[in-house]
């Protein structure tokens, strides 16, 4: 029998948006509990290094509604823009408050949050380059994990660690918790809750080449997808344009931020080709399509598929002399504000940044699709805006939508702080006055049934080999350019993964005790789950926009394309049913409302 | 190239492997770029489904993969084969319980990080702006090398001190309450160095210096300790010690 435990709200993932979300939700009068696969301080925010986007102004004149427009221009103008102004409107208070939380941020000379440049933040509506981006060195993140954690702690929210979330428990139409495995044990878990909120982040590992821990695996939008809750705008995936060439570890955006040029092989600054204006700092689709085009045409660095990225000093004042700019940088500079990038590319390149170029290749990750939700970070069920009552999703794992068809950098924290607590002071809320939906009889059957599945297959196919075919895959067919053939292709692939998933499938590990063999296996069905969802959405767009790129339709096609994709997943058999039916749903339009007021956010061609 | 891996396995629910017994496993193939952890990968995956450790990031900020490997503390993401060549032993991280083969109960250790109040606290008014606190660039850095830490357990179990008492709070712990006692803007750094300044706080560290090189991040453990140390002796009846206060000569 799995133990029931009960709390007003439990809060699924603990990384920057599942953190702020419980501290807010206890702030707030909630008896909250995190359940969290990993220790709190091994999630993935803390690998992100560059910094949070807030218009502090604290260097040069800023807004908040500047931040907004370069928010819509860099998701192609798919980003809803009411969300896109909560997120650039509130980002400002998060970022005070997370000062105020005891984040260690870099400092000005007069003792405020510095900031720096970022690709496609720019001032006066994409008039030239802006200092947006609060930085803690180049790990932003790692300090935001830590700050909101300790927090949690001084606020003595519960923490369920190494507690793997793997279904919902929907009833009445409403969720009432959700079913969990206590890793050291492989007991059951049953938490009922009047709220769950998800926040477990994105499923880069989809992919072969990647920046996302092996953890991400997608596992929470997974199980929410089973119950018949749609995915949204699965189609855009950002293959982030500097990862470290062989391995996808990412350098931050923020080393061209300090004014680091790409160069290709043959010495070439080619980003003045493809983004004239602000070139290196273009957002991040249009740079990784560049460094694609660039090898395509020959121009790798020794002849290989990938590109130079040059922080070197004498570099990065050579070109800001010939832009006419006084700034200059030196290496000690160099070395105390881009500290992790160096020890990241002297540890596994071999490669003094100091002294030579880093090669790089684009690395898949970040997903702006996901649970579809409100401002409030309430789920919706469908097209039409409908709440599903006691469900909740923010940060990567949801698609409110801000960050459109393509995400600036950045944005991802300035996310997870501003909907993580609008999320949780929206449960807090929520919990005074709603009751507990009743539990349904042994919640944890199916689940059960499956892991036992899993672990009891004879079969002859390791995870691994799996794995390993869906992620050559979906690099090839589903990755930077896709073409309508080879998206069908994919989605036939995948469905023939997943049936040897379900009828061959071999683990070692018999045991209940941290059985991460059969707990990996369990992450493979959710990433198949997610892969097939992905490409089904890239086939149905017939057009290219931000990181959907089409080489059948060259063009976005705002006539016809300025809505969200909602996939659904037509079956209620969760785990047997292999290969369900999923039926598309592109009705809700994209919200326009400050094109209303202001043309200045009306589409137009997107150049940078 | 070949490399032979000697991996100190153990798993409860097996009578057969209830005591730790070693296991040897050969790779081949193996380049000297290749990260222990992708070969500790390729045994799991490829060989023995059963081998257990945890892992996240793969590349040394998650801090989930400390264990020792030929004899010293480190990240397995972060050493390469041509850091340990082409022999590697492994074994769990010391003075924690073992749970499964190379994972070990991490409670009291966090344990340990929760009592030295590992929070910021200051119940002054915010600035009458609403805007951020004002920290000097100079007062800022003292917090660069300590606020590094990832809690990944390598030098508080290459403490030699902790070994011999559990009760010590342990390095990491140490670390991260000089993060908050060299920050100007924090207000509660009198409590924090009086549960410092206890017989299992801070001066059970016998300056062994294990702790420093076991870093993954490169913090200077022992330094950090030392300057703990100095903190909880002179203290200030204000409550507020700044670290440019504090010379330590090295």
């Amino acid at each position: 029998m799995p133990t029931t435990h009960q709390f007003d709200a439990i809060i699924v993932g603990a990384g920057g948006a599942g953190l702020m979300a419980a501290l807010y939700a206890s702030k707030g009068g909630a008896k909250v509990a995190v359940v969290s696969k990993l220790y709190p301080t091994r999630s993935h925010t803390g690998a992100a290094l560059g910094g949070i986007g807030a218009a502090l102004g604290n260097l040069e004149e800023d807004k908040p509604i500047w931040h907004a427009y370069d928010t819509v221009k860099g998701g192609d103008y798919l980003a809803d823009q009411n969300a896109a102004l909560v997120l650039a409107e509130n980002a400002v208070d998060a970022v005070i408050e997370l000062e105020h939380m005891g984040l260690p941020f870099d400092r000005t000379p007069e003792g405020k949050i510095s900031q720096r440049r970022f690709g496609g933040h720019t001032s006066n509506f994409g008039e030239k380059p802006v200092r947006r981006a609060c930085h803690a060195a180049d790990r932003t993140g790692h300090m935001i994990l830590q700050t909101l954690y300790q927090q949690c702690i001084k606020n003595n929210v519960k923490f369920f660690d190494e507690f793997h979330v793997v279904d919902i428990i929907m009833n009445q139409g409403a969720c009432a918790g959700a079913v969990a495995i206590e890793l050291g044990t492989g007991d059951f878990h049953i938490f009922h809750a009047k709220a769950t909120f998800f926040a477990t982040g994105g499923w880069g590992r989809v992919w072969r080449v990647t920046s996302n821990a092996h953890t991400l695996t997608g596992d929470g939008a997974a199980a929410v997808f089973r119950r018949g809750i749609p995915m949204e705008d699965m189609e855009f995936y950002q293959f982030h344009p500097t990862g470290l060439y062989g391995l996808g570890v990412l350098l931050t955006e923020g080393i061209r931020g300090e004014g680091g040029i790409l160069l290709n092989g043959k010495g070439e600054r080619f980003m003045v080709k493809y983004a004239p204006n602000i070139k290196d700092l273009a957002s991040r689709d249009v740079v990784s399509r560049s460094i694609y085009l660039e090898v395509r045409d020959g121009n790798g660095v020794n002849g290989k598929d990938y590109v130079h990225l040059d922080i070197r000093p004498s570099t990065v004042n050579k070109y800001l002399e010939a832009a006419g700019e006084t700034r200059r940088v030196d290496e000690a500079y160099i070395a105390r504000v881009l500290a992790e990038t160096l020890d990241v590319c002297r540890t596994y390149a071999g490669v003094d940044p100091l002294t030579e170029p880093m090669p790089i290749q684009p690395t898949a990750h970040y997903a702006m699709g996901g649970i579809p939700t409100n401002i409030d970070a309430e789920v919706i069920s469908d097209a039409r805006d409908t709440v599903v009552r006691g469900l909740y999703a923010a940060g990567e794992v949801a698609c409110v939508s801000c960050h459109g068809a393509n995400r600036l950098g950045t944005n991802s924290l300035v996310d997870l702080i501003v909907f993580g607590r609008r999320g949780g002071m929206k449960v807090a809320d929520y919990v005074k006055h709603a009751d507990f939906v009743p539990l349904p009889a042994n919640p944890e059957k199916e689940t059960e049934a499956e892991f036992k599945r899993i672990r009891n297959s004879k079969g002859k196919t390791r995870p691994v080999e799996l794995r390993k075919e869906m992620q050559r895959i979906m690099m090839d067919k589903c990755g930077v350019f896709r073409e309508g053939k080879m998206l069908d292709e994919c989605v036939t692939d995948m469905q023939n993964l997943r049936e040897r998933y379900r009828k061959d499938l071999h683990v070692d590990d018999l045991g209940s005790k941290y059985n991460t063999d059969v707990l990996e296996a369990w992450e493979l069905g959710c990433l198949l789950d997610l892969a097939e969802v992905t490409a089904v959405s890239a086939a149905n767009r017939t057009e290219s926009r931000g990181a959907h790129s089409r080489e059948d339709f060259k063009e976005r096609d705002d006539n016809n394309w300025l809505v969200h994709t909602f996939v659904t997943r037509d079956s209620t058999d969760v785990y047997t049913d292999g290969n369900p039916k999923l039926v598309i749903d592109t009705t809700k339009k994209v919200d326009m409302s400050l094109a209303e007021k202001d043309p200045a956010f009306m589409p137009k061609v997107r150049s940078y | 190239m070949e490399v032979t891996f000697r991996i100190r396995r153990q798993n409860p629910e097996d009578p057969a492997k209830k005591k730790p017994y070693w296991q040897e496993f050969t790779l081949q193939n193996v380049a000297e770029t290749d990260r222990v952890l992708e070969l500790m990968h390729r045994i799991k995956w490829e060989q023995d489904g059963t081998l257990a450790f945890r892992r996240s990031c793969s590349h040394g900020i998650c801090g989930s993969d400390a264990m020792r490997i030929n004899g010293r503390n480190a990240l397995a993401c972060k050493l390469l084969v041509r850091n340990v060549g082409s022999k590697i032993q492994l074994e769990p991280i010391l003075g924690l319980p073992v749970l499964k083969d190379l994972i070990v109960d991490m409670e009291p250790f966090f344990d340990h990080y929760r009592s030295i109040m590992p929070y910021f606290v200051n119940n002054s008014p915010v600035p009458a702006n609403g805007r951020e606190r004002i920290q000097m660039p100079e007062d800022q850095v003292f917090m660069n090398d300590t606020g590094n830490c990832i809690l990944c357990a390598c030098c508080t179990t290459s403490c030699p001190s902790f070994w011999a008492n559990g009760k010590y709070v342990g390095p990491a712990a140490i670390v991260q309450a000089h993060r908050f006692v060299f920050d100007t803007r924090d207000e509660a750094t009198a409590e924090r160095l009086d549960v410092l300044a206890d017989p299992d706080g801070v001066w059970r560290c016998r300056t062994i210096y294990n702790c420093t090189p076991a870093c993954p991040r490169g913090i200077e453990v022992t330094k950090a300790i030392g300057e703990v140390k100095l903190a909880v002796m002179r203290g200030t009846n204000k409550g507020v010690i700044k670290a440019s206060d504090i010379k330590v000569n090295h």
